[in-house]
């Protein structure tokens, strides 16, 4: 059953093979296990996951069962999920129970989905290495001393260690498909506007991207399959007509062209993940396809970009965590003023801090034009690189990482460093493109390698097509780590 | 780029955020290497670049102004920090 995919899990649970309570407590017995030396989760919530797994059979008794119904999937803890404590990783939202649900665990709902529990993270997605979390860092299942990546590390971590069928994560600069790379698995971050961002703890709101984590490219396709979608309550939400993501998945990539970026494979890249990437380029060759060189000459910039915009928006964002209405209140404070400071400063950890700072900075006065307006320019000349770009290819590939997982404390005291860890991953969030990584070998100490996989505006289905083929002629994403009991 | 403690004073005021000296500190050398890895993009020359601030070039949606939340105050101040009397409570700002 763990190594099952969830297209598997879905004709077991149809056949009454298994039922989903008892698929449920399979899960959460493992996360019982598992947890306290991982910490993938912050929140479990027996009870109610066991409700919806009674709920999902019911469906599925009555034959009204949709693909994911009594599916077992843990959400980053970034969503608000009604009567769930939702944390977002940080101390100010460490009691606050959720009064409400965002559109995509709504989505969840609906499909008869359970919510096994909630991810750790980076404190509100800040980080790269989950280090941040106010509940502790993750460790990798791979290497117990090194990091899962982040921010969606909980997430990384619960698909590899088969914690859970899929799950959730979000990606602002790279939080979904660096954390996929350094756990060995499958992440897919939608082009810009696919997933309602309705009851998602905002951090930098014209970058954050919700999107599906799994084991494979036709697992990601069917949580894709019930994510996506319009919704009226997030003004940059697209009107699209709903797709089905796995309609592409068997077509053969004969003709396929791919453009590698040659700012991707500099000397920055770790030769264990060169070799990696090179492999996977070899194999598309086989499998049909043909290599375009191109050129993404201000992608170089996009971190400097990056380090302005996202900080600039999430300090206008974080201005609502104030001690008033919600979350955490400092116990002693003279005035009004000495209240949301303390409130805010025993609340926030460091790197959110320095992130609402670098924020507050850029946008104060005298400093728009030279900063964040600069900044949009830029992002307009990363965009158009991609837009050229994808004149002459289908997909971009390229590593997702420029090393394998790092080890737990190595760049904690040097943010720059962390920062830099996102370069190949932050363009594609600037841009608004579809980004994915998959497993792609195994790299210094076996620990895995990530490829990424970059489509054009609303290419998530042929970018799905191309890891699934990939997939079908490659066993890396079926490996498991050892010592998780599989 | 190289900020100095009073800078750093004054950015946290603005964000509202309680800082003691040895914070300070840190912070001043953390920022000032951020804010250096900031500076390789103000030498580009963007002249005549149109900014960009969502990926896609959508027009605001509008809609119909009509109450399309019910009221859950009960529900939403049970979260709150301090109620009373169905108010949120902070201390006093008007003597």
């Amino acid at each position: 059953m763990l190594n099952s995919s969830l297209a598997q899990l879905g004709a077991a649970l149809h056949a009454r093979k298994i039922s989903s309570v008892e698929l449920t407590q399979l899960y959460l017995d493992r996360i019982a296990a598992h947890n306290p030396s991982l910490n993938a989760y912050i929140t479990t919530n027996t009870e109610t996951s066991l409700a919806q797994a009674r709920q999902a059979d019911l469906l599925l008794a009555n034959g009204n069962a949709k693909p994911l119904t009594g599916i077992p999937i843990a959400q980053k803890d970034i969503f608000c999920a009604k009567g769930w404590r939702t944390t977002c990783g940080s101390k100010i939202l460490e009691n606050f129970i959720a009064p409400y649900d965002a559109h995509v665990i709504e989505q969840f709902n609906n499909a008869g989905a359970v919510n096994l529990g909630k991810t750790n993270m980076d404190e509100f997605a800040m980080g790269s290495s989950n280090e941040t979390s106010y509940f502790g860092p993750v460790n990798n299942p791979w290497d117990s001393g090194a990091v899962p990546g982040g921010s969606s590390g909980g997430a990384a971590c619960a698909v590899a260690a088969r914690l859970c069928a899929a799950a959730t994560g979000t990606d602002t600069g790279g939080s979904i498909r660096q954390p996929a790379a350094l756990c060995g698995i499958s992440g897919l971050k939608p082009t810009y506007g696919v997933c309602s961002r309705y009851g998602m703890i905002a951090f930098a709101s014209s970058l954050d991207q919700a999107g599906p984590m799994g084991r494979s490219a036709e697992d990601l396709a069917l949580l894709l399959n019930v994510m996506a979608g319009f919704d009226e309550r997030d003004s940059t939400s697209l009107q699209r007509a709903k797709e089905d993501y796995a309609r592409d998945l068997a077509r053969p990539l004969n003709g396929l062209r791919i453009g590698l970026p040659k700012e991707f494979f500099t000397e920055g890249m770790g030769s264990d993940v060169a070799k990696a990437v090179d492999a996977a380029i070899a194999e598309f060759k086989k499998l049909g396809a043909t290599i375009v060189d191109i050129s993404l000459p201000n992608s170089r910039l996009s971190v400097p970009v990056y380090y302005v915009l996202a900080p600039a928006e999430a300090s206008s964002n974080l201005s609502r965590f104030d001690g008033v209405r919600y979350g955490y209140r400092a116990q002693d404070y003279a005035d009004l003023a000495d209240m949301y400071e303390k409130s805010r400063a025993q609340g926030f950890g460091a790197e959110v801090k320095r992130r609402i700072m670098i924020g507050t900075y850029v946008l104060s006065h005298g400093y728009y034009d030279a900063y964040y307006l600069q900044a949009q320019k830029l992002r307009r000349l990363i965009a158009q690189d991609f837009a050229d770009a994808f004149k002459q290819c289908d997909v971009i590939m390229g590593p997702t990482s420029p090393s394998t997982a790092f080890k737990l404390g190595e760049k904690g005291d040097d943010p720059v460093q962390m920062y830099l860890s996102d370069i190949y991953t932050i363009a594609v969030n600037l841009a608004g493109l579809p980004g994915m990584s998959v497993p792609c070998g195994f790299g210094s100490g076996g620990l895995p390698v990530g490829l990424q996989i970059i489509g054009d505006y609303f290419a998530e289905a042929r970018m799905l097509n191309v890891a699934h083929q990939y997939q079908l002629s490659t066993d890396h994403h079926d490996r498991a780590p050892k010592n998780i009991g599989v | 780029m190289s900020l100095t403690n009073a800078d750093v004073l004054k950015i946290a005021s603005l964000a509202r955020i309680a800082m003691n000296e040895t914070e300070i500190e840190a912070a001043r050398s953390q920022l000032s290497g951020i804010f250096d890895l900031i500076a390789e993009m103000q030498a580009v020359d963007t002249q005549g670049v149109t900014p960009m601030s969502h990926a896609q070039d959508v027009s605001q949606r509008l809609r119909e102004d009509m109450v399309t939340e019910a009221d859950q105050r009960e529900l939403f101040q049970s979260i709150a920090p301090q109620v009373e009397a169905g108010l949120y409570l902070v201390p006093q700002v008007i003597e």
